[in-house]
């Protein structure tokens, strides 16, 4: 690289989208949020003081450290068999960013597949990939979800298949749109003529160029996979108890609303922190990979 | 228009079948048959069991059995409930009425809060206001409701003591409902107090439902009066001399709401997933909380006629408002 060029090289795509993406400053905190939980949860069986199940017979209900009758043993105070709050927390993570992952992974293979399906092939396949995802969207989302796990068994991995199912129709109605928008672009049917496949033309030229609007459906969607599995956990119908999921833990702390504030406050607190940093980033990415909003 | 209702009428008919495959569908992929289901633990004889079979025609081939639900359905059959023995469309209507009640209570806070903060944001994009009112959205759509309700119980209904914590009025007042709007019937009962203690069982549930559409609503409407006002209408509007009131009043509001009344109506579908959070909480007495119960309880017939019935509403509603769309917006009338 001369670096003493009088024009400077035009920055790559990536360079380009930081800075898009580095002017939005909420966008950059809910990254660094997600970075921090990512990392707490990844280290959890470090990070932890103790182990998110063991249970402190001697300790019940022990308010946070710095309300009357606290300890620094326990920073956020200790649940009614004992266990310690912060350390389920710290736990719970590993669940939410778990089930947003693997949610998020699922729809979006499942989704781009039939959207790409769809926009390609168009005629009665497309009608009939359509009307399927029609189909799913006339439920409201938590109730399907619901129903399915009731009918799979309640359960984490059975709550994760049913969000899943349920966000895809977004993924493909997405797709399926883009790959249209692009299909009869030049550059398409240059690589048609120069005698691209089907699934050389599907994966390799168009796929790519659809990928701008999935990206920020994939980081609301990890928003919303984590609040609905919360809400599964809530219900009864999501991850089993002991199991230090966010929202199992709501459930179990409900009776104590009136004499323990902590067992209801924290668990919510994560949530909301959690999901708000994943929407945070996601207007942020809107912002930077939408070229119709970029400011040239 | 009338194509145009035709046009989104033939779309809804195969959506609608499909709809039923599912709720049929999904009480056959239950292990075990229907009769096991509705004896249940108690165990049945096998000669009693084949003749039930026969009696409730599980016996025939499995799109003999669709044909025969589908045919019941068109004249408003969904079978029993297995644990109260009633009508399903009864036990549905009958608490259909709370659902309704509350989820209009919710949109209305919603509409009455969020279009006029989502309209000052836009109008005074960059203000302090306007970062209030976004952040505030954020928070509101990344919230969990059935966490931020309990939180509302701790404090209104704990710590002050203000609002009660459960159910749709005191249990002092009884009277026949009239319309199944508790506010209405309350009234209309004469009772000294049952109006007040009808309204103060509503305001949490109402608060929590609303808190998540309030929040789209906002937003999209910030984000419509954003567009609108980049438009040369609007140039022309302000160059004739009229006043910011009148530009931003009617004309950049009449073209930017157009795109919020779809969000409006999407919200139907967020409202009954709420319902079932805020019901399970508030203990309201509505099909949310009725549906989870009967999940919980392996209600199946329940399950099935409530997956139903809330589905056809949420398609029916979804209807009008593409209808009423189209009503307010030409361009899209004549596109179809």
């Amino acid at each position: 690289m001369d670096s003493t060029s009088t024009t400077p090289a035009p920055p790559s795509p990536l360079q380009e989208f930081w800075a898009y993406f580095q002017e939005n400053r909420g966008a950059v905190a809910g990254l660094y949020i997600i970075v921090a939980i990512t990392v707490v949860a990844v280290f959890a069986h470090i990070v932890a003081p103790y182990s998110p199940t063991e249970q402190f017979r001697d300790h019940l209900l022990q308010p946070p450290a710095w309300q009357e009758g606290g300890s620094w043993q326990f920073v956020l105070g200790t649940d009614a068999v004992g266990r310690d709050m912060l350390s389920r927390i710290i736990y719970g993570a590993r669940f939410s960013l778990f089930i947003g992952g693997v949610v998020v992974s699922i729809s979006l293979v499942v989704g781009i597949s039939l959207g790409l399906l769809a926009g390609f092939v168009r005629g009665p396949v497309e009608t009939v990939i359509m009307r399927l995802m029609d189909i799913i969207l006339a439920f409201p989302s938590l109730l399907l979800a619901l129903v399915m796990v009731a009918l799979l068994g309640p359960g984490l991995v059975n709550a994760m298949i049913a969000i899943a199912l349920v966000l895809q129709p977004h993924f493909v109605r997405l797709t399926r749109a883009q790959v249209i928008n692009e299909r009869s672009r030049d550059y398409v049917i240059a690589s048609r003529i120069a005698g691209a496949g089907p699934l050389r033309l599907m994966f390799i030229t168009v796929l790519p160029n659809c990928m701008a609007p999935l990206i920020v459906q994939s980081t609301m969607s990890f928003s919303t996979a984590i609040l609905d599995a919360a809400a599964l956990g809530f219900l009864g119908m999501g991850a089993q108890p002991p199991t230090p999921e966010w929202g199992t833990m709501l459930a179990e702390a409900r009776e104590f609303i009136l004499s323990a504030w902590w067992v209801v406050s924290f668990p919510g607190i994560a949530i909301l922190i959690t999901v708000l940093s994943f929407n945070l980033m996601g207007d942020g990415l809107r912002d930077a990979l939408d070229p119709k909003l970029k400011r040239s | 228009m009338f194509r145009f209702l035709i046009y989104k009428l033939a779309l809804l008919i195969p959506t609608f079948l499909g709809v039923t495959v599912v709720a049929f569908g999904f009480i056959r992929m239950i292990p075990g048959d229907p009769i096991e289901l509705l004896a249940g633990e108690r165990g049945i004889d096998p000669a009693r069991h084949h003749e039930l079979m026969i009696q409730f025609g599980y016996d025939l081939p499995i799109w003999q059995q669709y044909l025969t639900f589908l045919g019941r359905l068109l004249q408003g059959d969904l079978g029993t409930s297995i644990i109260t023995r009633q009508s399903v469309v009864d036990e549905f209507f009958t608490l259909f009425p709370a659902t309704v009640e509350l989820s209009l209570c919710a949109i209305l806070v919603a509409l009455l809060v969020g279009l006029p903060a989502g309209i000052i944001a836009g109008v005074k994009r960059g203000s302090m206001f306007d970062h209030f009112v976004m952040g505030g959205a954020l928070v509101g759509y990344s919230m969990p409701i059935f966490w931020s309700g309990l939180l509302l119980i701790m404090l209104f209904s704990g710590i002050l003591g203000w609002t009660p914590v459960s159910g749709r009025i005191s249990a002092m007042f009884f009277f026949e409902p009239v319309t199944g709007f508790m506010l209405i019937d309350s009234l209309l009962s004469g009772e000294e107090g049952a109006f007040k203690s009808a309204a103060s069982h509503l305001i949490l549930p109402t608060v929590m439902l609303s808190t998540i559409p309030l929040a789209v609503i906002a937003r999209q409407t910030r984000s419509a009066i954003l567009e609108v006002l980049g438009e040369d209408y609007i140039r022309t509007a302000r160059a004739k001399g009229l006043t910011p009131l009148r530009v931003i009043g009617v004309h950049a509001l009449r073209n930017a709401l157009i795109p919020v009344v779809t969000t409006i109506g999407l919200q139907i579908g967020v409202l009954l997933a709420g319902a079932i959070l805020t019901e399970t909480i508030f203990s309201w007495p509505g099909i949310g909380k009725w549906m989870v119960h009967s999940i919980s309880r392996r209600d199946y017939p329940a399950v099935q006629g409530g997956l139903l019935m809330i589905a056809a509403i949420v398609m029916m509603v979804n209807l009008l408002v593409d209808l009423l769309y189209g009503l307010i917006n030409p361009r899209i009338r004549h596109t179809e």
